[in-house]
This record gives structure tokens, sequence and C-alpha cells, in this order.
């Protein structure tokens, strides 16, 4: 090995060890920060001595290479800055599909190659599966990014979809089949319709999935693009690739199972079965009436209240209510009284989602729980305040055997001595199920805009001073 | 260079080694941990760079500019969102990381 390659080599050697350790570090809110740029100075650091590798040939080449990174990474750079942070699990999916197609590329680029004289049959496979995986991440996070981007509200359901699926992923294997025992003697035609159909399989398969599991899929297509660069590795004997690729492959996988479990849902179920629609109008009826409250009223209860743990949903997230929210928590601090945030693992757009749009408001994270470490605690919370929230604070899903979300987590707000919930008018949930939380004696209706809400607490509270 | 059970061995250590790395995510860090391993595959960019590196007729060309620009964009929009989302997280001692 001459001393260029030794140079790229160790670059590329420290350049993996950087992304398992910023990995590491990303899992933890205090070294969370310093793991991303640990990370990208591994990336800086690879991309960098690659245009030394004698592999590259040719002005053109070089030209062509420094005016993509320009473009495709100029293009990222301008939507990644603009994009809101509500919108950031499409921006994710898109980013992801960019690398799948990347993967699909290098394959394709690899077996238009073959030269029947120097081509292992086993490298072939891999060339091929790594395009099969590659080209499927690419177009069903297009799909993924297109329905959350609300370019394509429609979920598709048509009889035999199942079956059609299958077969065309069948066919799509068997060509891919064909073209790795080809020997690296690749027909044009046969590596053409193998990646439209590859691509075509992907559509068909996001297309039935609904925007509330759409989370666990990107995260699914995250871990197969891993998988994907990790094989590209191995066809083009880089390690950084490989390592890299395969990490995020396992460490993607393990995040898809961790991100079902947070959502009560199977992978499996996702991918094949399609939810809703079973719900008939036969729902418990409900005792009791909807008490409503005034802002000020409200303001006072929790003024003088010792714990109040504030359950927010997405839609203060789409009412911008946040910025108020955590105002009122702090004129509340002021008066010693104990805030706490409750986040429901769905209570974002994907698990973890709600952090981030807390965080963007300015609320600590050592103030936010999860379901299972705040749970108990709603017993000792004088008042609860749901705001934008909704199926995940219905009790019906621990009582009523029939109603669809019958076994779901839910946060116990209806255990505090008093809940104020925060609602723009009196409709049923997402789910369409009426919620029973809202008829109890301890409940008090705040009806109005998120936001106009929280002013109006927030006036409230100034008020007594 | 890297061989048979040489690259099964780097396969399986780098599985277990994202597998151990990640288990213990709590569930705050989720969208943030996916959107920075959603950085790191952005590795590809690499391998797009040599694929295009020894790109040889026009069509080869093509594919491999194609593949530049997506495997740059995915590096790129990565780092720039994940970063975007973790720069915000706070404790409540102020100053303090």
């Amino acid at each position: 090995m001459d001393l260029l390659m030794t140079v790229i080599n160790v670059a590329y050697f420290v350049a993996a060890i950087l992304f398992i350790v910023g990995l590491k570090q990303m899992s933890s809110p205090t070294t969370a920060r310093r793991g991303i740029i640990w990370a990208g100075i591994g990336m800086v650091l690879a991309t960098v001595v690659t245009f030394a590798h004698p592999e590259l040939k040719g002005t053109v080449n070089y030209l062509l290479i420094v005016l993509g990174i320009a473009i495709g990474g100029g293009v990222a750079w301008w939507s990644g800055r603009r994009v809101a942070m509500t919108d950031m699990p499409q921006m994710i999916a898109l980013y992801n599909g960019m690398g799948g197609g990347a993967a699909a590329g290098i394959g394709a680029i690899y077996l238009l190659q073959a030269d029947p004289e120097t081509s292992s049959d086993v490298i072939l496979a891999i060339a091929v599966l790594g395009s099969l995986i590659g080209s499927v991440a690419f177009s069903g996070s297009m799909v993924a990014f297109a329905k959350l981007q609300g370019l394509m509200n429609t979920t598709v359901h048509f009889p035999g979809q199942q079956w059609l699926n299958l077969v065309l992923f069948a066919v799509t294997v068997l060509l891919g089949a064909s073209l790795a025992l080809s020997g690296g003697d690749v027909n044009g035609g046969v590596l053409l319709v193998f990646f439209v159909l590859a691509l075509a399989f992907g559509v068909l398969m996001t297309l039935p999935i609904g925007g509330a599991d759409m989370p666990v899929v990107i995260s699914l297509y995250n871990a197969l693009t891993g998988l994907a660069v990790g094989f590209k590795g191995l066809v083009l004997d880089n390690p950084a690739l490989m390592i890299a690729g395969i990490v995020v492959g396992a460490a993607g996988t393990l995040l898809t199972q961790l991100m079902a479990k947070a959502m009560n849902r199977k992978i499996s179920n996702v991918l094949f079965k399609q939810f809703g629609g079973s719900s008939g109008g036969d729902a418990e009826s409900v005792t009791g009436s909807l008490k409503p409250i005034e802002a000020s009223d409200a303001g006072i209860m929790m003024a003088f209240a010792n714990k109040v743990i504030i359950v927010p949903g997405y839609g203060m997230a789409v009412a911008q209510a946040q910025h108020k929210i955590w105002e009122l928590t702090q004129l509340l601090i002021q008066r010693d009284v104990a805030v706490k945030f409750a986040i429901h693992p769905v209570a974002g757009r994907m698990p973890g989602h709600m952090n981030v749009l807390l965080a963007e408001a300015g609320v600590p994270y050592d103030i936010i729980y999860d379901l299972d470490e705040i749970n108990n605690e709603f017993k000792t919370a004088d008042v609860a305040i749901v705001i934008g929230a909704n199926d995940v604070v219905n009790p019906v899903a621990r009582t009523d055997p029939d109603s669809p979300i019958y076994g779901m987590p839910i946060l116990n707000a209806d255990q505090a001595k008093n809940v104020i919930v925060i609602k723009r008018g009196q409709g049923a949930g997402f789910s369409g199920i009426e919620n029973h939380l809202f008829y109890a004696d301890n409940t008090r209706m705040l009806y109005g805009d998120g936001q106009k809400a929280a002013s109006g607490l927030i006036a409230a509270i100034k008020e007594i001073g | 260079m890297i061989e048979g059970f040489v690259a099964l061995y780097i396969f399986m250590l780098a599985a277990f080694t994202g597998y151990e790395v990640i288990s213990k995510v709590p569930v705050i860090l989720h969208t943030p941990l996916m959107s920075g391993s959603n950085f790191v595959h952005g590795i590809v960019l690499v391998g797009t760079m040599v694929a295009l590196g020894h790109a040889a007729t026009p069509l080869e060309q093509a594919v491999g500019f194609i593949a530049v620009i997506l495997a740059a964009g995915n590096a790129v929009g990565g780092y720039v969102v994940t970063e975007r989302m973790l720069e915000m997280f706070k404790t409540s001692n102020k100053g303090g990381q």
C-alpha cells in the first residue's frame, strides 16, 4: 500500500471512530450537541481526503464532483436552515431518501461497469442487493415526504394490494438474481427494468400507510439506507462506508423498534395491516357535561397550586402556543409552583418531536418527563393542563375494551385534583373518539385558540401580582 | 483489500456497535437521533465521489453526478437539521452545557 492510500485509510478510520463516538454522545441530552459536531468533523475529513483518492480520474469527473456537492449541499443547506421545527419529520425523510438514491446510483454505475473478466459473483450480488434496498428507501421516503408535507393526502387502498406488492417484489428479486448471476455480463435493458420495478415497489409499499404511522416507516427506511450504504462500502472496497452504513443500519433498526414500542404499534402491523376504519358508531355513551371555565379563574387556580403538570399535544404546536406556555411556566416557577411537562410518545408527529418543539420555545429538558417517569405523579398534582392533546389523555384507553384506542398507554391526567383542558371547540379527537376526561367532575374546559388561552392565563396570573 | 470473512467480521462488529451505542437512548432524543444517524449514512457521499471519479461513459457520468447531488444533500441536510435541533436542548441552570 502506498503512502497516499495509507493516509486516506487512516482518515477513514478516524472518521469511523468519530461517527461512532458522535452517535454515542447523541444518545444523551447533555452531550448530544457535541456528538453531531464530532460526526460532522468526521464527515468533512472523509470527504476532503477522498479528493486525493487514486481512483478519481479525469478533469471532467472532478468538475462534476465539485459541482454536484455544491448543488446538492447548497440546496440542502438552504432548505435545512429554513424548515420549521414542526416540519422536521418530512425533512428527515427527504434527506434520508436522497442517501438511499445515492447508494442505488453507486450500484447502477458498478453494474454498468461490470466486466466478465474481473467481477466476482458475490460482489455482484451485494451490489444488486444494495441497489434494491437503496431504491426502495429512496422512492418510499419520497412518498413519506409527500404525505407528511401534505402534497399527497390520500391513503391508497385497493383490493389485492398486498398480492400486487408481493408479485412486484418477487419479479424485482428475480431480475436482481439474474443480474447477480450474469457473471458480469450485465444486460442494460434488464438493469433498467430492475431499477424501475425496485422504485415502483418502494412507492406501492408506502402508499397504504397512514400519516400517524409514518415516523416508524421513515425510521425503517433510515435503517435500510444505512444497510444499502454498508453494502456499497463492500462493493467499493471502502471501510468507512461499510462501518458507518452498518452502524446506522443496526442503530436505525433498534430505533425503529423503540419508536414502534413508544407508539404502541407493531412494525409488521404498520407495514402490512391497515389501521383505523374499524371504529363503529357504538361508542360508550358519555355521562356528565362539559363545564367551561374562564381564563381568569383558571389562572388563579394555577397560581395558588403547589404542583402543575402541563400535557402538550400537537395541537399546541399547530396554534404556535409553545412560547406562551413557556412564559406561563416561568411565571408559575417564580411563584414557587412546581411545574412539569408530561410528554406522551405520540404527542408530536414522531417520538421525541414534541421535545424538539418545546426546546425551540426555550423549555429546559430537565422539567420535561416521559410517560413512564411522570404517570404516578398526576395523583399529587393540583392542576393538570391539557393543551392541544386529546386521545393521549382519554381514560377509555384504560377502561373500555371496545374502544379502538383500548390498551394504548395514556397519561393519567384524570387523576390530578383539577384538570383544565384548553381546546378550540367541542369536537372529538384525531381518532374521532369522545374523550371521557372532558366530562369528568374535576375537569374544566377553557375554550379558545391555544395562544389566546395561554395569554389569558398569563394575564390572570400577572394581575394577582 | 477487504476479503470475504474479514468483511463479515466488520459487518458483525459494526452491527453490534450500532445496536449497543444507542440502546439506552431516552424518548426525548428519538427525533434528533434519527436525524443524526441519517446524517451519518451521508458518508455515501464518499462512495459516490469514487463512483463518479472512475465513470467512463456519459451515462455513468450522468448517474454518478445525480448520485453525488443526492449524497451531498443527505450529508449537508442531515447535519444542518440535526444541529439545529440539538442546539436548542438546554438545562434549567443557565449557561450550563
